[in-house]
C-alpha cells in the first residue's frame, strides 16, 4: 500500500475576486449552492482514497478553519491521518510562509512524520473532478521524480498558463511561465505529485536560493526541468476551472444549471463533500417561476428565477426577477426588484424594488484590474435600500448600509463602499 | 436539571399499510428530508437533554441505519448520548415489549444508571416542535408529581383516535383512551415528564403485577398523584394514524406558518445528512407551491407536491397533489396525482397513477 500525504495550498488571497475575497481566504468562496471551493479538492481527496490531508492556510483563516474544522463531513475526523491545518508559526526558522515551496518547506516536520513515498500538492481553490489514482499511477508507471497534471487549452488562452514542453513519453523537457508565444498548449493545472524525498531536496535547494520568490510553478519546477530529472506530464481530460475572476466565478456558476453541466454535482459514485447548516428544503411558491437554475435548501422562492445559483437560505420575494446571477446563503431579495448579471454575497438585503444591472457596461471607477466584465457584484452583510438602481459592473462594498448610499442610482462602473 | 430522554419508537401501525412494510413509523420520511422521529429527537437535544434512549421493536432496520451514531443530533458522546433499546435475550428467556411500562421495565438498567433526575417520555411518531424547557418550568412549578402533554384539538383531529383527558384547572382528573363519545376536545399528546425515581417505583410496583401500558398506570393512580396537564398549542401531528394524516402532514409542510413553527423556531430539526448538490430545475420545468430537496432534478410540472432527496422529474412528467420519496424516479410523459410514492419507484414513460377517493400509494422500488 503506497503511502500518499496530500498538502492543500489553502493560503492565496485571490486578489481578482475583489470583494467576494475582501473577508475569507479563497478556498472559502462559495459555490455553486451549498459549497465553497476547497469542497471540492477535500472531496476529491477522500474520494481517492487519501486520508492523510494537510491544508496551509494563510490569508484571512477564519471562515475556512470553521468550515474544515475537524473534517467530519469528509471523513477527516480520524484517529491515525485525517485533517491538519497548516497556519504559519513562530520557531525556529518559520515565518509567514513567503510562497507556495516556502510554506511546504516550513512544514517539512509535519510531512516527515508521515514518512510518505509521495506528496500530493494541490490547490485550494480549483473547481474539479479527478481521482489522484490515475496520476499517481502514471507516476510511478514512468517511474518519475514529479509529475504535472495538465490539460490542453486553446492555444490563444495559452499565454495566461504555464506551459509545459514534453517529448513523446510525456517527460517535460521545457517549461515557460505565461508565455507571449507559446510553444504548446499544454497548461499545468497546479496539482503535482512527487516522491517526497525529491521534493524535499528541491524545497532545501529552493529555501538557499537568495533570488527564488519561493514558488513551484516560478522557480522549484523550472530548477527541476533545468536539472534534467525525471518530470512528466499527466493528461487531465476532464473539467477543470481555476475560478481566479469574477467573470470565470460567475460562469463557472452558471454552466451548473445547463442542462448538461460540465462538472457532474449528481455522480453518487464521486460525490462532493461539505459542511452545511441543517435546513428545511427548498420551498417554491405558487407565484414562483423557477427555470434552468440551482435552488438550494432552506429557499423560500415567490418570484421569478432563471439561469441562476440560488444558495441557501435565500429569500426571494413576490413579483422580484432574478437572473443570470449567484445569490449566495441567507440573501433575502424583497418584492418588486430586478436583478441580472450578479453575484450578491452572503446575507445581503435588497430592499424593494432593487434594479441591478441596468444599461450598458462601463469600466469600473474603483479598480479596473478585478472589475472587468458587466457583472455587478454585492459583498456580505449588505443593505440596498430601497428603490435604488445600479448599473452593469458596479460594487458594493462588505457591510454598506442605507446611510452608505448618496443616491438611489448608481450608474455602471459605480460603486458604493462603506463610510466608518 | 438533568433529564433522560426516552422515546418510543417500537410500534406497529396497520393503518399504514404498505408505508411501514419494511420500516417503523418512527423511520416515516416526512417533509422531504427529515423522518418523523428526528422531531421529537431534535427537540429533547434542543432542550439540553444529552442521554436518549430510543426503544424500537417493530421493524427497526431503516430507524437505526437513520439514527446511526446520534452524530447529526450530538449524541455521539463519550457520557451520555444515544442508546438504542430493542428487545433482547437473556439468561432469563425473551421477551417483546408488551406495552410501553414494559418496555421501559425491560431497560430499568438505564434508568437506573444514570445521574439524571428527571426522564422525559415521547413518541418518534410525532411532528411537533416545542421549548421543552417550559415543560420542565411548567412541572416544577405546579409541584406536579407527573405532566403530561395535552392539546385542545380542532376539527381536524378525529378524537375517538386519543387518549381525551378532563382537567380542573392545571390538574388531570379523568383520562379516557379512544372513546367513542369523547366528553372533551383535549387530548394526550404521548408525551409525559416527571421524575426519574418516581417513574422507577411506579414500574417496579405495577409492571411487576402485570400491567404493561404506563397511561393505564398513570389512569389508576389520577385521584391519588397531583398529574399536571401541559397544555401545547403549536402544531401537532401523529403520522401513525394513516395514510391520509401521513399526506396531510407532508402538504401541511407546504403552508408558511407550519414551516415556520416547525423549523424556524425553538432551535432546528437535525436529519441525517445525504451529502447530495441542491435541486436543479431544467429549462422546461414549471415547479408551483412544491418542496424540493437536494439532489433533485427536476424538468417536468411539479405542482402541490413534496419531492424528497434524489427524486427526478424527467420532461413532460406532471405530479400534482403527491408525495414522492427518495430517488424516485417519474419519466417522460408519466402523470402522478394524489398520491403517495415510497422509495426507489419507478414510472415509466406515459403511464398514470392518479388516486381517485382515497390516496395512491405505491410500495418502495415499485415500477408502474
Amino acid at each position: 500500500m503506497r503511502n500518499v500525504l496530500a498538502l492543500i495550498l489553502a493560503g492565496g488571497h485571490g486578489k481578482r475576486l475583489g470583494v467576494l475575497t475582501e473577508k475569507i481566504a479563497k478556498p472559502a468562496v462559495p459555490f455553486g449552492g451549498k459549497y465553497r471551493l476547497i469542497d471540492f479538492t477535500l472531496s476529491n481527496c477522500v474520494n481517492s482514497g487519501i486520508y492523510q490531508v494537510g491544508v496551509l492556510t494563510q490569508y484571512r483563516p477564519h471562515i475556512l478553519n470553521n468550515h474544515i474544522n475537524i473534517g467530519r463531513p469528509w471523513d477527516l475526523d480520524r484517529k491515525k491521518g485525517g485533517i491538519t491545518i497548516l497556519s504559519p508559526y513562530l520557531g525556529g526558522v518559520s515565518d509567514w510562509y513567503k510562497g507556495t515551496a516556502n510554506a511546504v518547506y516550513q512544514n517539512i516536520e509535519y510531512v516527515d512524520s508521515f514518512n510518505p513515498d509521495f506528496v500530493l500538492i494541490l490547490s485550494g481553490d480549483h473547481v474539479y473532478a479527478m481521482d489522484y489514482n490515475d496520476l499517481i499511477d502514471f507516476h510511478i508507471l514512468k517511474g518519475a521524480d514529479g509529475t504535472i497534471a495538465c490539460m490542453e487549452v486553446p492555444i490563444e488562452e495559452a499565454n495566461r498558463f504555464g506551459i509545459m514542453i514534453t517529448n513523446i513519453e510525456h517527460r517535460i523537457i521545457d517549461f515557460e511561465e505565461k508565455p507571449a508565444q507559446p510553444r504548446s498548449n499544454l497548461a499545468s493545472l497546479g496539482i503535482y505529485v512527487f516522491n517526497w524525498k525529491f521534493l524535499k531536496e528541491y524545497l532545501l535547494k529552493d529555501e538557499s536560493d537568495q533570488s527564488s520568490t519561493h514558488d513551484f510553478g516560478h522557480d522549484v519546477i523550472p530548477r527541476m526541468i533545468q536539472d534534467n530529472r525525471q518530470i512528466y506530464a499527466y493528461k487531465f481530460n476532464g473539467y477543470w476551472r481555476d475560478v481566479g475572476t469574477i467573470k470565470s466565478y460567475w460562469e463557472s456558476n452558471l454552466e451548473l444549471t445547463r442542462p448538461i453541466p460540465p462538472l457532474n454535482l449528481y455522480d453518487r459514485h464521486w460525490r462532493f463533500y461539505t459542511q452545511t447548516e441543517e435546513m428545511p428544503p427548498a420551498y417554491c411558491a405558487p407565484s414562483s417561476k423557477i427555470i434552468n437554475s440551482i435552488i438550494s435548501e432552506g429557499c423560500e422562492i415567490y418570484g421569478t428565477v432563471e439561469n441562476s445559483v440560488i444558495f441557501q437560505e435565500v429569500y426571494i420575494g413576490e413579483d422580484t426577477a432574478v437572473k443570470n446571477s449567484v445569490v449566495m446563503t441567507g440573501t433575502c431579495i424583497e418584492r418588486d426588484c430586478l436583478i441580472s448579471d450578479a453575484v450578491i454575497a452572503e446575507r445581503v438585503t435588497l430592499q424593494d424594488r432593487v434594479t441591478i444591472g441596468r444599461g450598458e457596461a462601463a469600466p469600473s471607477r474603483l479598480d479596473k484590474e478585478i472589475y472587468t466584465d458587466h457583472i455587478t457584484v454585492v459583498g456580505m452583510y449588505s443593505t440596498i435600500p430601497a428603490g435604488t438602481v445600479i448599473g452593469k459592473n458596479c460594487v458594493v462594498g462588505i457591510g454598506v448600509r442605507e446611510s452608505d448610499f448618496d443616491s438611489s442610482f448608481i450608474e455602471s462602473g459605480g460603486y458604493v463602499l462603506h463610510r466608518e | 436539571m438533568r433529564i433522560l430522554g426516552l422515546i418510543l419508537a417500537g410500534g406497529q401501525s396497520k393503518a399504514l399499510g404498505s408505508l411501514v412494510s419494511k420500516r417503523a413509523s418512527a423511520a416515516l420520511p416526512v417533509f422531504g428530508k427529515y423522518r418523523a422521529i428526528d422531531f421529537t429527537l431534535s427537540n429533547m437535544v434542543n432542550a439540553g437533554i444529552r442521554k436518549v434512549g430510543v426503544l424500537t421493536q417493530y421493524n427497526p432496520r431503516s430507524l437505526m441505519d437513520h439514527l446511526g451514531s446520534g452524530k447529526e443530533w450530538d449524541l455521539d458522546r463519550k457520557n451520555g448520548g444515544l442508546f438504542l433499546l430493542q428487545p433482547y435475550v437473556s439468561q432469563e428467556g425473551y421477551y417483546w415489549y408488551k406495552g410501553t411500562a414494559d418496555a421501559i421495565f425491560q431497560n430499568m438498567t438505564l434508568l437506573r444508571r444514570g445521574e439524571e433526575d428527571y426522564v422525559l417520555i415521547g413518541s418518534g411518531d410525532h411532528i411537533y416542535k416545542i421549548d421543552f424547557s417550559q415543560v420542565f418550568e411548567f412541572h416544577i412549578s405546579n409541584g406536579a408529581d407527573i405532566t403530561l402533554l395535552v392539546k385542545e384539538m380542532d376539527e381536524t383531529y378525529d378524537l375517538s383516535q386519543y387518549g381525551i383527558v378532563e382537567m380542573s384547572g392545571n390538574r388531570i382528573i379523568d383520562i379516557e383512551e379512544k372513546p367513542e363519545k369523547p366528553k372533551t376536545n383535549v387530548a394526550f399528546l404521548g408525551i409525559y415528564f416527571m421524575n426519574k425515581y418516581f417513574l422507577m417505583e411506579l414500574l417496579y410496583n405495577y409492571v411487576t403485577k402485570g400491567e404493561t401500558d404506563l397511561l393505564t398506570i398513570i389512569q389508576s393512580q389520577l385521584d391519588r398523584l397531583k398529574v399536571c396537564g401541559y397544555l401545547f398549542n403549536g402544531y401537532w401531528r401523529n403520522v401513525k394514524k394513516g395514510i391520509n394524516e401521513y399526506f396531510r402532514i407532508n402538504m401541511d409542510g407546504l403552508k408558511k406558518e407550519v414551516r415556520g413553527e416547525l423549523f424556524y423556531r425553538y432551535g432546528k430539526i437535525y436529519t441525517k445528512l445525504k451529502d447530495l448538490p441542491p435541486p436543479k430545475i431544467g429549462g422546461t420545468a414549471i415547479v408551483r407551491n412544491s418542496i424540493l430537496s437536494d439532489g433533485c432534478i427536476v424538468n417536468g410540472n411539479v405542482e402541490n407536491s413534496i419531492l424528497f432527496r434524489g427524486v427526478n422529474v424527467k420532461a413532460g412528467a406532471v405530479v400534482e397533489n403527491s408525495v414522492v420519496m427518495q430517488d424516485t424516479v417519474i419519466e417522460e410523459g408519466a402523470v402522478v396525482r394524489n398520491a403517495v410514492l415510497d422509495k426507489e419507484v419507478l414510472i415509466r414513460q406515459e403511464s398514470r397513477l392518479v388516486g381517485k377517493d382515497t390516496i395512491a400509494v405505491l410500495e418502495k422500488r415499485a415500477v408502474l
